[in-house]
C-alpha cells in the first residue's frame, strides 16, 4: 500500500460525506447517530467530519478536495441551502449537478440512510432534497 | 478564515491487509473520533474516498507488520490497532497529534481543557446575493469584506459575534444564512415569498428607528452619557442606555451581551463611517467592471 485510500478517482459509486454537526446541536442527536451508525455498519467508504460549518470557517482543504472531484457526492447535513453556502465560503462551491445533500435536520434518520446508500440518484436535478 | 490550523485526520483503513473492525466498535470509534473534532475516512472496501491531505493518521488491525504508506501532503503516522478498545485507540490518536493546535466542540473541550470557538459567521446564499453591499455598511466588526472581482464576501468569520444574526435582517434579499440558527429562513431553510417581504420589513423598521440602526445607537448613547454627566450616576447611566437599546435589540434581534459589548459611540461613528465608505466603493467599482 501506498496510497491511501486506494482505488479514489475512477469508482463510479458516489462519495459519502457524513457531518457530525459537532459544534452546535441543531441537527437532533438521535438522527445524527442512527445515520452514523448506519453508514459505519454498512462498511462502506465514507467520510464523517465534524463540523462543516467550522471546516468552511477555516476554508479546510478536504472541502476543496471533495468539492472538485469527479463522481457524484451525497452528503448528509442539513439545508441544501446551508450546505452549499458553506462550500463557497470555503472556497469550493459544489457542481450543481452530481450532488446530493440530505437533510438531517428534518428528514427521519431512515430516510436520509436510504438517501446515501440509494443505488441510483435522487430524482431531482440537483439532488437537494427538499 | 480562523487561525486554528487543519486538525489531523484519521483514516480507518479495511482494506488489502487488514481486518474490517467489528461493526459496532467501528461506530463507536468514529462517533468518538468526531466528538473531539477529527475528521474520519472509512477506506478500503469499495473506496470512493478521498486521498487524504495534511497530516494522516493511519489505524488498521493489520496482517503482520503496518504497511509503509504516504498521503498526498503532510506527515504520516501509522498504528496497528488490533486487539485494541475504542478508548485506547482515540487516546493514541490524541498522543499522535502531539502538541498541535485544534479547535474542539465544546464537550471534548471541556473534558480535554481544550479550547472551542463555535462557528457562528454569515454564509451567503450566492444565488440570492444582489452584491448591494448593505451587510458591509451594517457590520461594525469586518466581518465582510469585498473580493477582487469587487463581490461581497465573508472575510473574517471569527469576528462575528457568536449567536448574533442582525446582518441576516438587514439583507433585502434574504441572502444571509446562519447555518446554526434554530430558525428559517435565517438556518439555510428555503425562502418563502412571505420571508422576502417579512425581511424587507424589518430594513423599514430600522429606518423607522432612525436611519440607520446605528445611527439609533450612537443617538441613544450620547443621550445616556450626556444624562450621566448631569446626574453623575454611572449605574443609572448604563440603566437608561440598556433600556433603550433593548428596544433596537428586540427589533433587529441582536443579542444583549453584543450590544454591551459594542465600543464607544465615537468608535461605532468611526468604524460605520469607514464600512459605509467600503461599500460605496466597492459598489462603484461592481458598477464599473459591469
Ligand atoms: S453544515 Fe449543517 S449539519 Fe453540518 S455543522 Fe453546519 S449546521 Fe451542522
Ligand atoms: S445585504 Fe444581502 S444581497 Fe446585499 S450584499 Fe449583503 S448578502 Fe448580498
Amino acid at each position: 500500500m501506498t496510497d491511501l485510500p486506494p482505488n479514489t478517482t475512477h469508482d463510479p459509486q458516489p462519495r459519502l460525506l457524513y457531518c457530525r454537526c459537532a459544534y452546535a446541536q441543531v441537527v437532533p442527536e438521535d438522527v445524527k447517530d442512527e445515520v452514523l451508525a448506519g453508514l459505519a455498519e454498512s462498511g462502506r467508504a465514507f467520510e464523517a467530519v465534524p463540523d462543516l460549518c467550522e471546516m468552511a470557517a477555516r476554508r479546510d482543504p478536504q472541502l476543496q478536495q471533495l468539492a472538485s472531484e469527479a463522481g457524484p457526492l451525497r452528503i448528509a447535513a442539513c439545508w441544501p441551502r446551508a450546505v452549499r453556502g458553506l462550500f463557497s465560503q470555503a472556497g469550493a462551491a459544489l457542481p450543481k449537478e452530481g450532488v446530493e445533500i440530505h437533510n438531517m435536520r428534518t428528514d427521519a434518520a431512515a430516510d436520509v440512510l436510504a438517501g446515501m446508500q440509494a443505488a441510483s440518484p435522487a430524482s431531482s436535478p440537483s439532488g437537494d432534497t427538499p | 478564515m480562523i487561525a486554528t490550523p487543519t486538525p489531523p485526520r484519521v483514516v480507518l483503513y479495511e482494506g488489502p491487509g487488514a481486518e474490517p473492525m467489528e461493526a459496532a466498535n467501528r461506530r463507536e470509534l468514529f462517533a468518538r473520533l468526531l466528538d473531539r473534532g477529527y475528521a474520519v475516512t472509512l477506506a478500503g472496501q469499495g473506496s470512493s474516498a478521498t486521498p487524504p491531505l495534511a497530516t494522516v493518521i493511519v489505524l488498521g488491525r493489520f496482517h503482520g507488520a503496518p504497511p509503509a504508506v504516504e498521503s498526498a501532503e503532510g506527515a504520516v503516522c501509522v498504528r496497528d490497532i488490533t486487539g485494541e478498545a475504542v478508548e485506547q485507540t482515540v487516546e493514541a490518536v490524541e498522543a499522535a497529534r502531539g502538541t498541535r493546535q485544534m479547535n474542539r466542540p465544546p464537550a471534548a473541550a471541556a473534558a480535554t481543557g481544550g479550547e472551542t470557538w463555535k462557528p457562528w459567521f454569515p454564509v451567503i446564499d450566492m444565488d440570492r446575493c444582489t452584491n448591494c453591499m448593505q451587510c458591509l455598511s451594517f457590520c461594525l466588526f469586518d466581518v465582510y469584506g469585498v473580493s477582487e472581482t469587487h463581490h461581497l464576501q465573508v472575510e473574517n468569520p471569527a469576528n462575528c459575534k457568536v449567536n448574533c444574526p442582525a446582518c441576516s435582517r438587514v439583507c433585502p434579499d434574504v441572502a444571509i444564512m446562519f447555518p446554526k440558527y434554530h430558525a428559517g429562513p435565517i438556518d439555510g431553510a428555503p425562502v418563502s415569498e412571505s420571508d422576502v417581504t417579512r425581511e424587507k420589513m424589518k430594513v423599514d423598521i430600522s429606518a423607522l428607528l432612525g436611519g440607520d440602526i446605528y445611527a439609533k445607537l450612537r443617538e441613544r448613547s450620547a443621550e445616556a452619557k450626556s444624562r450621566f454627566s448631569r446626574e453623575r450616576s454611572a449605574d443609572q447611566a448604563l440603566a437608561e442606555r440598556r433600556r433603550c437599546l433593548k428596544k433596537l435589540a428586540d427589533a433587529a434581534a441582536i443579542p444583549q451581551e453584543v450590544l454591551d459589548a459594542l465600543p464607544s459611540p465615537e468608535e461605532i461613528q468611526r468604524r460605520a463611517a469607514e464600512a459605509a465608505a467600503r461599500a460605496e466603493a466597492a459598489r462603484a467599482a461592481a458598477e464599473a467592471a459591469t
